[in-house]
């Protein structure tokens, strides 16, 4: 028992004893999750239906004492309980709530708590929701899904124990890194979580019909929603990432191709081309094989990046967890799951016979080019994040794989894909004929070549990447326009504006979504190719210009924030004489983690950022300050917002209504249209 | 989350990327500084440019490259010193000789391969037998029947 100081022994004790219920909890979930992973898998095998109703109640009592376990961590971060390691290493009593609970999944031992919470979440929500899949596909998806669960809780109760006490109670804890004391922060790790898990999903689901052996329509309008689903949590947990490293790391940067990005980047690819395969097994029943080998790889992405994330393996020197005994299980799941499952699609991939049959020009060949340049980049991607560790291991050569790779080697594909999108999205399925749908694109093409060749003789010298950029955002924003206005049939442009609005929640989100990419492409194209940069001494009230800005360093102030010290200026921005904004770049220093951050100011707008960033304080009384005009920076998280919302509009398509909850409201009916 | 270490590193040192006293005179060499630094690794840092990086071996490396730029060097002889001096680890861009072919190749090769695969597939499928119009067994349309009567 822990020594109490500073707090009644009785209060002490409760606390002690949530946190051990909170382990105890864990393991008493590890171990219905080997039930689950055992017990239903024999009775869809044998056909005895008692053995395979197993899995629902398990999976749901899985998740509540995942839950129990989470709250408990949770209590204990809350509550400050220092006796637990985990509390006293990453949290600290003058830390704000909303980072007392981030700081939850702040750290290692954490965020796998968390990971093994929502892998559970999932499959209880298979269990609430799969109300009408086949008893068996539901019974072997529901044990696969729990295989996974094992693995995770294995790894947890073996190496990264989160409930691991205190011998002597400190007083207080060392703090949790000022840099994700950030409400942007806060809330990444989950989403991209979510997006991870989820994927799991699709990867049940694989495994479960690759057992089967046959995967049909009804097979992808399952599996879809799921991954759809996943998609959307991993784009805004993406988006939240890039955003608070644009806000938070000073220099404005947006996307590093860092490891730990790639990571999150390469499940999101894959996860967007499985998306779209699985579009074909479900209207045409062809592309199975390779819709199966999809979801098997986008969760096996998922891993490596689990696995790179955790081991420090590649990121080497400064890595999150340098401990080879984690990487080496997290090694050990990939290997036993992803290895698993493409021997077991090796032996029956053959048996998924496809029925649909179309002509080398149709949507269907257009999805799979579209799933060939998302998977080859992704590939890029990979092969670019390994290729150090490859080189130091088979060709002793110690070298970097870095972002000038990555734009250079990437950057072809996602332009090829935008050049390609409108067109695929408006050919119809079966049989098509380009000129035909090409046709109605050629206003989008005109208009499209017309800006970007006006933005081309704007900008002289500069990099071909901004009217690159501008002509694919124009050419799918129409593009998209086109093709949802061309769904609403034929008559006066009245009716199918009235049309348009009953339109179904795919084709809808099909819009917005690509239109989102769009968006996206000339946020990164427009930030950077127009640019402007300023690097300079700043004297108090001596005004320079930087663009078409004119800013003045008016004072430089100390201020003390709620757990940090401030070195705080105050740059008054003006354009053609008429103030815009005062800007307030900070020097923070927090001393119980003992370092400084710079905090950027930004002036938000729509076309552009204004982003001040102070630094040390020079021997002739200026101060060092970096400016930055920033043209279209906010589209790149306006754009992938809007792919979030697009996706989520597709998820509220009737049919996945239809196909998830046609059990549960038979009274209802469906609604006639 | 990501970058914690990374930064706990860089944020050890509390000085800026590029500072204004680094800024050489000559805007046609500080542009080309700028370029070669984007390329070039901060070697305390974790994948990070020396451009981007606040570290102080960043600065000096930083320094390097414009004092190169100055004594005349052209871009490449001024990459060659300073990988003469740090080995390959420092370039961001690796360079395509050697092994590593296989990793600017494995993009493009892949694509190739992905593409032709594809074109097979696609003509298997165009000229395969339509099996059934409908496209669903018996038992899956009797399965729909059930799903849409409920």
């Amino acid at each position: 028992m822990p020594i109490c100081i500073g707090l009644s022994c009785r209060a002490a004790y409760t606390r002690g004893m949530i946190t051990e219920l909170g382990h105890f909890a864990l393991i008493l979930a590890a171990l219905t999750a080997v039930v689950q992973a055992l017990i239903p898998l024999i009775g869809a095998h044998k056909r005895w239906p008692g053995w395979m109703a197993v899995a629902e109640p398990a999976a749901t009592v899985q998740f509540l004492l995942t839950s129990f376990s989470f709250v408990a961590l949770t209590y204990a971060f809350v509550t400050s309980d220092f006796s637990v390691r985990l509390v006293y290493t990453n949290s600290h009593t003058l830390k704000p709530m909303l980072y007392k609970i981030s700081g939850v999944w702040g750290n290692h031992e954490g965020s796998m708590l968390l990971w093994v919470l929502i892998l559970t979440l999932f499959g209880a929500c298979l269990a609430w929701f799969g109300g009408n899949l086949p008893p068996g596909l539901r019974a072997r998806a529901l044990a696969v899904q729990s295989m996974v669960s094992v693995a995770f809780f294995a790894f947890i109760l073996f190496t990264s124990n989160p409930f691991l006490r205190m011998d002597a109670v400190p007083f207080d804890g060392n703090g949790l890194n000022p840099l994700l004391q950030d409400p942007g922060l806060a809330f990444h790790p989950p989403f991209l979580y979510l997006g991870y898990v989820g994927l799991s999903m699709a990867f049940s689901f694989a495994v479960a019909a690759l057992i089967e052996g046959r995967v049909d329509a009804a097979w992808a309008r399952w599996v879809r929603p799921w991954t759809l689903a996943a998609w959307v949590f991993l784009t805004i947990g993406i988006a939240l990432g890039s955003w608070w490293a644009y806000y938070e790391l000073g220099w404005g940067g947006f996307w590093f191709w860092d490891p730990v990005e790639n990571a999150s980047f390469m499940p999101w690819l894959l996860a967007a081309a499985l998306l779209h395969s699985a579009i074909v097994v479900e209207k045409r029943e062809a592309l199975k094989s390779w819709t199966i080998l999809l979801a098997i790889l986008a969760f096996g992405f998922s891993l490596i990046g689990t696995f790179i994330v955790r081991s420090g393996v590649i990121t080497s020197v400064h890595a999150f967890a340098n401990d080879p005994e984690r990487g080496v299980f997290i090694l050990a799941i990939l290997a036993v799951f992803v290895g698993g499952a493409l021997m077991l699609y090796a032996a029956r991939a053959g048996a998924l016979e496809a029925k649909g049959v179309f002509g080398i020009v149709s949507r269907e060949s257009a999805l799979v080019f579209n799933n060939i340049l998302l998977a080859v980049s992704c590939f890029v991607v990979f092969i670019g994040t390994i290729w150090p560790l490859v080189a130091e291991l088979f060709f002793a050569r110690k070298l970097s794989v870095g972002p000038p790779f990555f734009n250079l080697a990437f950057t072809p594909f996602m332009v090829a894909l935008g050049l390609v999108l409108p067109i695929g999205a408006m050919l119809p399925w079966k049989r098509a004929y380009v000129g035909r749908a090409i046709k109605p694109l050629v206003p989008a093409l005109v208009l499209a070549v017309a800006l970007a060749g006006l933005a081309w003789s704007m900008q002289s010298g500069r990099s071909l990447l901004g009217p690159v950029g501008l002509f694919l955002a124009v050419w799918i924003l129409t593009g998209s326009a086109i093709d949802i206005f061309s769904r609403t049939g034929r008559g006066s442009i009245g009716q199918r504006l009235g049309r348009l609005r009953r339109l179904p929640g795919a084709d809808w989100g099909k819009a917005i979504a690509h239109s989102g990419l769009g968006i996206t492409m000339l946020g990164v194209a427009g930030l950077m190719a127009w640019e402007q940069e300023d690097i300079r001494v700043a004297y108090i009230d001596q005004p320079f210009t930087v663009g078409a800005y004119e800013l003045t360093l008016l004072d430089v102030r100390e201020v003390q924030g709620p757990n940090y010290f401030s070195t705080m200026g105050d740059v008054k921005v003006t354009k053609a004489g008429r103030e815009i904004t005062t800007l307030n770049p900070e020097k923070r220093v927090y001393p119980v983690a003992g370092m400084p951050t710079t905090e950027a100011a930004i002036d938000y707008r729509f076309l552009r950022d204004v982003y001040v960033v102070i630094g040390d304080p020079q021997a002739d009384g200026g101060f060092t300050m970096r400016t930055y005009v920033k043209p279209l920076t906010n589209w790149i998280w306006l754009g992938t917002l809007m792919m979030a919302i697009g996706g989520l509009y597709s998820l509220a398509d009737r049919r996945y209504r239809v196909a998830a909850g046609a059990r549960k409201t038979p009274e209802q009916g469906v609604p006639a249209e | 989350m990501k970058r914690l270490l990374l930064i706990l590193s860089l944020l050890a040192t509390p000085v800026a990327a590029v500072q204004p006293d680094e800024v050489l005179s000559d805007p046609a060499l500080e542009a080309r500084a700028r370029e070669l630094s984007k390329d070039l690794r901060c070697l305390v840092c974790r994948n990070e440019s020396i451009d981007d990086s606040n570290a102080e071996l960043a600065r000096d490396l930083r320094i390097l490259v414009r004092e190169r730029l100055v004594a005349g060097d052209s871009d490449d002889e001024a990459i060659d010193f300073i990988v003469a001096r740090y080995g390959e680890y420092v370039l961001l861009r690796p360079r395509t000789g050697g092994s590593n072919v296989l990793l600017w190749a494995a993009g493009p090769a892949m694509l190739l391969l992905a593409l032709a695969m594809a074109g097979l597939y696609l003509r298997g499928r165009s000229n395969a037998p339509q099996k059934n119009s409908a496209g669903l067994s018996d038992e899956e349309k009797a399965r729909l029947a059930e799903i849409l009567k409920e």
